[in-house]
């Protein structure tokens, strides 16, 4: 069946459509929007949306803008916002996931109607979802009035209006933060192929966790992004919406572990016992070394999810509330209220930037091991 | 699926049921738990929505009302009815078009492989992960261009696209479980592409476009963004005009409660009715090429 005969023609034909969309829609248009990151299309709101507007290419004047401009302290919030979104998103899906999968795993009666309660919510909008959520953390109802029922006062927590925030950090410090994090991954990696013995691998990463040791103490504090300490950490504004989103989405992650556990034989956890592992030990030497893979790729779903959240954040907190968003917000506020579309472009390059080092590696990981097949 | 398993936390695991050591009680207790978890935001939703606007309290959110206000399902349905329909409409052809499409692509993918199948494959999948704020401006200005800004078709030509790879990928991967056997032998028959296609293929497709139809409609009748970008007030979706209505403070909480439930019944009844494949879908959705 090899050879370019009339039929495979047929199905190359039968894929180009679909191929010129989205060579269109995804590949140019992804092209256009980096392009118009590098200009200063909306930057003068009298150009913004004229008809043949003047633009001027300005280089990484845009980037530059976001990671060091005076007026763009709320972009920098976001971006730590989103990084502390998307852990404790993740723990929290994964845990509780993992949780209702081993319950549901031990063959509970009317197991059918109890996977059905906790995966419903993934069949509902964000915009459901939040609005529903946003009645339940109003300051004097809803969750706040859960202490009460055990005669305790109500609780004042302001959920959604939060303005306080912890582990805060200063912006300035972020190169030194991100180079030592590196150096210390680099350092794990070249121990590891160290122990495995392999001289290249060691060397290499060894040598760059160095460098990068030797720059973050000698050279980085000298640097200063902004002329000011700017102060930046986890808004606890942001616990109500991690919370609603853990709702939504944890069902998907217990389909996935659920699926893994159903794939495991019977006769691997009899072996276990036999050997004489204990219900702990059987878990931990059998059963969760097989489920890792399904972690990795709920980690790398639900990462990516988390990276472009914006329906859930708008309609819980709304578009002004700036201790509760999230870049992906701010680039449609840039963009589509304030018609600064260069500054928006490039909030939403940044995006894609951060999905990509999520999403390429795994994509290309999942087709190289179909082809070893 | 429910096997009987003697219930008493002391009983000794039978060798036909060994899986027990936290003992049954205890499992139904972190059952409930969960179960709480995930629905009493539903009680709430429904004990809102059936009270009048003054019965809404703060203080007595949990309370269920003492009289059920129907009417806030009909003032929210003279809100947001018309979107329902501009949903409806959105969903039911985004969903078509992109599942025909995903099922011919998946029957060349996955058939008729060609040099370099695999890389475009890859390719296409990428679209399915992007942010789409990475394609929104230009993505505005070509509908626009167009001249489809503000109707319900530019939003439909923007989800037949991005909805794409996920057809073509839940189809590549039924169709791969379908003998190559098959078509070989349809093909020693005489049968070119499309014959094979017609009398071999599409008729054991039945259970993959169940699957990639319900998770379109899903995913476009939820879908935010592409709304509150592309339409205007006439071509709004159901999402765009909820945020709407739950926006502003002046509105008492009983109309977007109501709201929300109606623009949550259609996808909540596809699942409950059809979660084996919604499920499905949702597996399907983390690649596994």
């Amino acid at each position: 069946m090899k050879g370019l005969t009339k039929d495979r023609l047929w199905a190359i034909a039968v894929l180009t459509p679909s191929l010129l969309l989205l060579g269109i829609f995804v590949y140019g248009f992804i092209a256009r929007t980096v392009y118009v990151s590098f200009t200063d299309w909306g930057n003068d709101p009298a150009q913004a949306l004229a008809l043949n507007p003047i633009i001027k290419w300005v280089g990484f004047a845009n980037y530059q803008e976001l990671f060091t401009g005076f007026l763009q302290g709320r972009f920098r919030q976001e971006m730590v916002s989103t990084i502390f979104f998307t852990v404790f998103f993740i723990l929290g899906c994964l845990g509780l996931g993992l949780g209702l999968a081993l319950a549901l795993d031990r063959n509970p009666k009317g197991e059918a109607l109890w996977r059905t309660i906790f995966l419903f919510p993934m069949s509902l909008s964000f915009i459901v979802t939040g609005t529903i959520w946003r009645w339940m953390l109003q300051p004097q109802g809803g969750v706040n009035q859960f202490p009460t029922a055990v005669g305790a006062p109500a609780s004042t927590f302001g959920w959604l209006s939060s303005t306080d925030s912890i582990w805060k950090f200063d912006w300035n410090l972020l190169p030194i933060i991100t180079a030592v994090v590196v150096a210390i991954v680099m350092g794990v990696l070249a121990y590891r192929a160290f122990a495995s013995g392999q001289r290249t691998r060691t060397i290499v990463a060894g040598a760059s966790a160095a460098v990068l040791l030797l720059w973050a103490i000698f050279i980085a504090p000298n640097l200063k992004m902004l002329p000011a300490p700017e102060l930046h950490g986890f808004n606890l504004a942001l616990i109500g919406i991690i919370i609603a989103a853990v709702w939504q989405m944890s069902g998907y992650t217990m389909a996935l572990y659920l699926a893994g556990l159903r794939g495991i034989p019977e006769e691997l956890r009899e072996a276990a016992r036999v050997d004489g592992a204990n219900e702990i030990d059987m878990y931990r030497r059998v059963v969760f070394p097989l489920l890792s893979p399904i972690t990795l790729s709920a980690m790398i779903i639900l990462g990516h999810i988390s990276l472009k959240i914006f329906d859930l954040v708008y309609a819980m907190a709304g578009p002004d509330n700036t201790f509760a968003s999230v870049p992906a917000l701010n680039m449609y506020l840039t963009s589509f209220r304030q018609n600064q579309f260069a500054l928006g472009a490039a909030i939403g390059t940044i995006l894609l930037i951060l999905v990509a080092f999520i999403i390429v590696p795994y994509l290309s990981s999942q087709f190289r091991t179909e082809e070893s097949h | 699926m429910t096997t009987s398993i003697p219930t008493a936390a002391t009983a000794k695991p039978p060798a036909t049921a060994p899986r027990k050591s936290i003992g049954r009680p205890g499992l139904y207790i972190v059952l409930i738990v969960a179960a709480l978890f995930f629905l009493l935001p539903i009680y709430l939703l429904f004990a809102t929505a059936l009270k009048s606007p003054d019965a809404i309290n703060l203080a007595t959110t949990w309370r269920w009302p003492a009289a059920l206000n129907w009417a806030s399902f009909s003032e929210a349905w003279a809100k947001i009815g018309g979107n329902l329909g501009n949903s409806l409409f959105l969903a039911v052809v985004a969903t078509l078009l992109a599942a025909m499409m995903g099922s011919l692509n998946g029957y060349a993918l996955a058939k008729w492989k060609f040099k370099g199948a695999n890389t475009v494959f890859a390719l296409m999948l990428f679209g399915m992960f992007i942010p789409y704020q990475a394609v929104l401006i230009p993505l505005f200005q070509f509908i626009k261009a167009l001249g489809l800004y503000g109707t319900i078709w530019g939003l439909i030509l923007a989800h037949v696209v991005y909805g794409l790879p996920i057809t073509t990928l839940i189809f590549r991967n039924f169709y791969a479980d379908v003998p190559d056997a098959l078509v070989e032998a349809a093909t020693i028959d005489g049968a070119g592409f499309w014959q094979i296609y017609r009398r071999v293929i599409f008729p054991i497709s039945i259970p993959g476009f169940v699957v990639v139809i319900i998770w379109e409609f899903t995913q476009v009748w939820n879908e935010f963004l592409f709304a509150a970008t592309l339409t205007n007030t006439d071509a709004q979706p159901v999402t765009y005009a909820l945020s709407q209505l739950s926006g502003g403070q002046a509105v008492s909480w009983n109309l977007p409660m109501a709201g929300a439930i109606l623009a949550a019944l259609p996808t909540l009844l596809v699942y409950i009715l059809l979660g084996r494949y919604f499920v499905r879908g949702l597996l399907a959705g983390s690649v596994k090429g």
